[in-house]
C-alpha cells in the first residue's frame, strides 16, 4: 500500500512540481500540500493520470486553524477504485480568500463545498449555487470555526402571541461549563516557607 | 383554439411527508407531472454533532455517532474507533474484532430489513413492512442482550467494545441466522417478480458507473452498477478478511429495482458473516474484549475494589479522558448505506481537535436532482427510496 503511495507522490512530485508544495505521508495515508490557485489542476490530474485514476472524490471538508496565518485548511478526500488506494489533498486559506470551486470536476464536490461555505465561511468562486445548507434559513455567522461558542448566540422558541417561531439572544440558566483536565497542578512555585534555612546550613 | 400556457410550479415535498424518509424539504419544480428539477433542502435535523464532539473527551463522544443513523447505529460507532484505534496504534483483541463484525452485520441487517420494507411501503406494498419490523424488533433484543440498550448502544469502543457479550447468546444469534433468510424468502416473494412493484422499480432513476462515480456514490448504489466495490474485501478492517462472504453486484443498469435487489442479496450474504462470526466467537470464549492497556480502555469493576492502580485508571479515564498524539487519519467503514468515514484531527490532547463525519447518504441524496429530472412526480418517492436515504446522518 505504502510503496504505491510512494509511487503516486513521485509521479506528483513530477508532474506538478509548480502546483504542489509538499507531500507526506502520515499514518500511511498521502497528503499532497498544493497551491490553492492550482487545485482543479491537481484534482484534473489526479482523476485522469492512468496513473492515479481518483475518480471518486469521497469527502471535501474544511478545519480552522486560527492561529495560523491562512487559518483554514480545505481538505480533499480522494478514492481511487481502479487501484483501490487513497490520496487526501488539502489547500490553505482565509477568511477573505476564495478558494476555487471543483464543482466542474467533481459533481459530488456541489453540496460539499456548500456545507464548507456554511460552516466554515470558507467561499468558493465560480460554485454555481453557494447557499447555506445546513444550518437554518437566515442563519448568521459559521458555526465550525473555532471563535464560534458550542452554545451558539440565538436559540428559538414558538411564541404563542406572535403565532410564529422567534429568535433571542440566548440564555443560559446555568453558566456555560469547560473543564481543563490538562493544565497541570499548579504548586508553590519556588521555595517553601522555611526551607531557606537549609540552603544557608549546607 | 391555441393551446394554453402552462407555467411550471413549484411543489414542496416533505418536510413532514412520511415518504421523505425523515425531514427533507424536496422542492420540486414540475412541468405538468414531469419533474424539471428537484431542490432538496436540507438540515431541518441538523445538530451541530461535529462541533459538540470538538467539545467531548473521545470516549464521549461515540454515543453521537450512534444518533448519526440511527437505523444502524452500531456501523457509525466503527468507524469513529477505527479511527482513534488508528492515531493511538491500540491492539485490539480478535475477540472483540468478532463482536464488534457480528453487531456491524447485525445493523447492516437491520438497516436493510428497514430500507426495503419501507421501500415496499413507499410504492404501494404493506405487508414487507409488517414482516420485516418483526425480525428487527429481534435484533433490537440481540443488542439490548449485548449492552443494554436496543438502539443506542454505545457499544464499540475504542480499542474493543465496552463488555464481553452474555453467555448463550451466539446460539440464539445462530438459530435466528439460519432461520432468517426464510424470512428474507417471503418478503422477496411478495415483491422481486410483482407486476406492480417492478413498474414503480425497473429503469427508474438510472447511473451509470461514471456517473456514479462523479457523484460520490458508494455501497450498495454503486454495486448496481456492475462493480464489486465494497470496503470490506477491497480495505478490510477489522477481521473482514478471515470471513468468507461473496459481493452481489448488479447485473443489467442500475435502476431503482437493482438497488432494492442488491439489499435482499446482501441480507442473505450477511448471514453467512453472522454464522461464521458465531462460530468464531464460539472458539474464542473468555478471551478479553478490549485493548488491555489500561491507560486507554478501563480496568474491570473487580479489579477496582482491590487495586489502587485500577482506581487511578479508572478515575482518570472517566474525569480526563485519555490523549491521542498529533496527527490525522481518515477511516472509512463499508456502512450499509455506503462508505461512512470520519476525518479526525488530533493535536495530542484529550479532545478531537476537528472530526469531520462523511455520510454516504449526503452524497447520495445529492444526486435527486440529477436521477429525477424527467420522471414522474410518483417517480419521487420511488427514487428517494432506492437511494437509502437517512436523515440523521446527513444532517449530522
Amino acid at each position: 500500500m505504502s510503496e504505491a503511495l510512494k509511487e503516486i507522490a513521485e509521479i506528483a512530485n513530477l508532474k506538478l512540481s509548480q502546483e504542489i508544495t509538499s507531500t507526506e505521508i502520515l499514518n500511511g495515508e498521502l497528503i499532497l500540500h498544493a497551491r490553492r490557485d492550482a487545485i482543479c489542476k491537481v484534482l484534473t490530474f489526479l482523476r485522469d493520470d492512468a496513473n492515479c485514476l481518483f475518480k471518486v472524490l469521497v469527502d471535501v471538508c474544511g478545519a480552522d486553524y486560527p492561529n495560523r496565518e491562512e487559518r483554514f485548511d480545505v481538505v480533499y478526500n480522494l478514492l481511487s477504485m481502479t487501484h483501490n488506494l487513497r490520496v487526501r489533498v488539502k489547500v490553505t486559506t482565509d477568511e477573505d480568500t476564495a478558494v476555487p470551486s471543483v464543482t466542474s470536476i467533481f459533481s459530488t464536490a456541489n453540496w460539499f463545498e456548500r456545507e464548507t461555505w456554511d460552516l466554515f465561511g470558507i467561499y468558493f468562486d465560480d460554485h454555481p449555487d453557494l447557499r447555506r445548507i445546513m444550518t437554518d434559513y437566515g442563519f448568521e455567522g459559521h458555526p465550525l470555526r473555532k471563535d464560534f461558542p458550542l452554545t451558539g448566540y440565538v436559540e428559538l422558541r414558538y411564541d404563542d402571541e406572535q403565532k410564529r417561531v422567534v429568535y433571542e439572544p440566548v440564555k443560559l440558566t446555568q453558566d456555560f461549563r469547560s473543564f481543563d483536565f490538562l493544565s497541570p497542578w499548579e504548586g508553590l512555585q519556588g521555595v517553601l516557607p522555611g526551607d531557606e534555612k537549609t540552603e544557608k546550613e549546607a | 383554439m391555441s393551446e394554453n400556457q402552462i407555467k411550471n410550479y413549484n411543489l414542496n415535498f416533505g418536510p413532514q411527508h412520511p415518504a421523505a424518509h425523515g425531514v427533507l424539504r424536496l422542492v420540486l419544480e414540475l412541468d405538468g407531472e414531469i419533474v424539471d428539477r428537484a431542490d432538496p433542502h436540507i438540515g431541518l435535523l441538523h445538530r451541530g454533532t461535529e462541533k459538540l464532539l470538538e467539545h467531548k473527551i473521545y470516549s464521549q463522544g461515540t454515543p453521537y455517532f450512534d444518533r448519526l443513523d440511527y437505523v444502524a447505529p452500531q456501523n457509525q460507532e466503527h468507524a469513529f474507533c477505527l479511527a482513534i484505534e488508528k492515531l493511538t496504534g491500540m491492539e485490539v483483541p480478535k475477540r472483540a474484532q468478532y463482536i464488534r463484525v457480528l453487531f456491524a452485520e447485525i445493523g447492516r441487517i437491520q438497516n436493510h430489513l428497514l430500507n426495503v420494507c419501507s421501500y415496499a411501503m413507499d410504492v404501494g406494498a404493506m405487508t414487507p413492512f409488517l414482516w420485516g419490523f418483526e425480525e428487527r424488533e429481534i435484533l433490537y433484543e440481540f443488542c439490548e442482550r449485548a449492552c443494554g440498550a436496543r438502539m443506542h448502544m454505545n457499544y464499540f469502543r475504542p480499542g474493543g467494545v465496552a463488555q464481553d457479550i452474555p453467555a448463550g447468546l451466539t446460539d440464539d444469534v445462530r438459530a435466528w441466522a439460519e432461520r432468517f433468510p426464510d424470512v428474507v424468502k417471503d418478503i422477496e416473494t411478495l415483491l422481486t417478480d410483482n407486476r406492480i412493484f417492478r413498474q414503480r422499480t425497473v429503469d427508474i432513476g438510472i447511473i451509470t458507473y461514471e456517473e456514479a462515480q462523479d457523484w460520490g456514490f458508494s455501497g450498495p448504489n454503486i454495486r448496481g452498477c456492475g462493480v464489486p466495490w465494497d470496503l470490506r474485501k477491497s480495505q478490510p478492517y477489522d477481521s473482514y478478511d478471515e470471513f468468507d462472504f461473496d459481493i452481489p453486484v448488479g447485473t443489467r443498469v442500475n435502476d431503482c429495482y437493482a438497488r432494492y435487489y442488491l439489499r435482499v442479496l446482501e441480507m442473505y450474504e450477511t448471514c453467512k458473516i453472522i454464522l461464521q462470526a458465531c462460530d468464531k466467537l464460539d472458539a474464542c470464549v473468555g478471551d478479553p474484549v478490549k485493548c488491555t492497556d489500561n491507560k486507554y480502555t478501563p480496568p474491570k469493576r473487580a479489579a477496582m475494589k482491590t487495586s489502587m492502580e485500577a482506581l487511578i485508571h479508572h478515575f482518570k479515564l472517566f474525569t480526563e479522558g485519555f490523549k491521542v498524539p498529533a496527527g490525522e487519519t481518515y477511516c472509512a467503514v463499508e456502512a450499509p448505506k455506503g462508505e461512512f468515514a470520519v476525518y479526525l484531527v488530533s493535536d495530542g490532547t484529550n479532545k478531537p481537535y476537528r472530526c469531520h463525519i462523511r455520510a454516504p447518504g449526503f452524497a447520495h441524496l445529492q444526486a435527486m436532482d440529477f436521477l429525477s429530472k424527467g420522471h414522474m412526480l410518483a417517480d419521487i418517492t420511488a427514487n428517494i427510496g432506492s437511494l437509502d436515504i437517512v436523515f440523521g446522518e446527513i444532517d449530522r
